[in-house]
């Protein structure tokens, strides 16, 4: 172990993580905001509504974000006529091009955790609120979509778990995130063992941190599911968090 | 308008599921005070009934009017209807008060936040006044002790008088109760049954879907017997339970007494 080489590539790493955070938490965000419409449009009856968006979804998941990442890098400049439109300043920098991929790509797949949720919101309860006179859209607000999104809670911390694993592919369009900066000081040092293997940590850190986080959250949320409310066990008050992401 | 409307009246209501027909063309009116218990085996459409007065079932034809006003209906394709006018629908719904069989309180919420959550949102009432009533009637139907606790932590006698302090909240014209004692057991009937019976001796109009005869007969002042889809013996207890003019009413009340 080269522990000279490790302690001044921690400081590099870290900056990377935060390229990294920047990149997961606005894709997020962005795929967050374009979730909810996206998995209300799934649900609806009309064809022109839930066709184009199940069609979206589809491809989304159907095809690997590493190809969806080129497409977009690459694959964006080749399209007549980009390099003289005004989209060209976003799409020529690899960062606007990961967000991009990154927000379609979680979009998909965070609308399908809604999409779900929303539909497992019990029928009685959601009859409860059309019965006291509310309009679907004070439903959706105050009963559904709170509902749905307790009952999505699960999935939806796997989903952001993922999220900051897949996160790394961006280092391959040049981005210096974790994953770009290990590169970057492996290919002058031709050392991977003691650079790749601090990064793993990183992630391994980060993401337990954030496991930790969920949990804490979905406690907080689940007071309506646990046996009494003068329950004050924290461990073991709710099913674990599924460990999908942590592979 | 020299006297009051009466605070339901349904004309020649039907209803279909696919082929089944499960209304036949129901008549009936509540006035101001009426507590109207409709009976019937399961599948005779009491439910249904109740349910197409606040439209969770949308009848395919006839007319329901609540307080004097008609729910508008358009009809469509396939013999089946649709309101007018949705907002309408929500208007008369927030004046009517629906108990349903499996309770249906809003599992994210408090008691305190179920009873508050249609006042606030829907009819606007500043929420210190919301809370202030929502106590009056918790205590009222005794569970002013649970107000903060989740549906989960209730059992189901708890359950169902939140849910009546969530339907009584809203103050409405006609309350609604769809089998609130079905999905009880047996030792808590009772203590929902009695907020039920306090309800009527205010005067309140309430129509009650039952299985519980003895119960229909004490606080009903008329009772419905319903029979695959049609009103088949309609009157005063005394008379439906004493002295039943259909044969099929007669053969009910005796597997059911």
């Amino acid at each position: 172990m080269d522990w000279e080489l490790i302690l001044e590539s921690i400081p590099l790493l870290l900056k990377g993580l935060l390229v990294t955070f920047e990149l997961v938490l606005l894709s997020l965000f962005l795929g967050g905001i374009l979730a909810v419409p996206l998995a209300l449009l799934r649900i609806s009856r009309n064809p022109i509504a839930w066709m184009p968006v199940y069609a979206y979804i589809y491809v989304m998941r159907g095809t690997p974000l590493l190809v969806q990442l080129y497409l977009i890098y690459y694959g964006s400049a080749q399209i007549p006529g980009m390099q003289d439109s005004v989209l060209w300043p976003f799409f020529k920098q690899a960062w606007y091009c990961a967000v991009f991929a990154f927000t379609l790509n979680t979009a998909a797949y965070q609308a399908e955790i809604f999409r779900g949720a929303i539909l497992a919101v019990p029928h009685g309860e959601v009859e409860a609120g059309r019965a006291v006179g509310m309009s679907p859209s004070l439903l959706y607000r105050r009963i559904i979509l709170p509902r749905a999104f307790r009952i999505g809670l699960p999935a939806y911390t796997n989903e952001v778990i993922l999220m900051l694993q897949a996160s790394a592919l961006a280092s391959l369009v040049t981005i210096r995130d974790l994953m770009g900066t290990a590169d970057a000081i492996v290919n002058r040092t031709y050392n991977p063992w003691d650079i790749y293997l601090p990064t793993a940590l990183v992630y391994l850190i980060v993401t337990y941190a954030l496991v930790w986080l969920f949990r804490k959250l979905e406690y907080r949320l689940s007071g309506h599911l646990r046996d009494r409310p003068a329950t004050r066990v924290l461990a073991g008050a709710g099913p674990e968090p599924a460990q999908a992401g942590l592979r | 308008m020299g006297e009051a409307a009466p605070a339901l009246v349904i004309e020649d209501l039907h209803k279909s599921f696919g082929d089944l027909e499960v209304l036949k063309g129901i008549s009936m009116t509540a006035q101001d005070g009426d507590v109207i218990a409709m009976i019937g085996s399961s599948g005779s459409g009491k439910s249904t009934l109740l349910r197409c007065i606040n439209l969770l079932e949308t009848p395919d034809s006839g007319r329901v009017f609540v307080s004097g006003e008609l729910i508008r209906m358009r009809p469509i394709r396939g013999g089946h209807a649709v309101p007018e006018d949705r907002r309408q629908v929500d208007r008369i719904r927030s004046r009517l008060g629906m108990v349903f069989q499996s309770f249906n309180l809003w599992s994210h919420m408090t008691v305190l936040e179920n009873v508050i959550e249609a006042p606030v949102h829907v009819l606007g009432v500043p929420k210190p006044e919301a809370i202030e009533r929502a106590k009056a009637i918790l205590e009222k139907v005794g569970i002013s002790e649970k107000l903060n606790h989740y549906p989960a932590h209730l059992s189901g006698g708890q359950q169902q008088r939140a849910a009546i302090a969530r339907a009584l909240a809203m103050e409405p014209k006609l309350m609604l109760f769809d089998e609130p004692t079905s999905a009880l057991d047996p030792e808590l009937v009772g203590e929902v049954l009695r907020v039920i019976r306090q309800l009527a001796e205010e005067g309140r109009t309430m129509l009650l879907v039952t299985h519980e005869m003895g119960f229909a007969r004490e606080v009903a002042n008329e009772i419905i017997f319903l029979h695959q889809g049609r009103i088949e013996e309609q009157g005063p207890p005394t008379q439906v339970f004493g002295k039943p003019k259909s044969e099929r009413c007669r053969q009910f009340l005796a597997s059911h007494l």
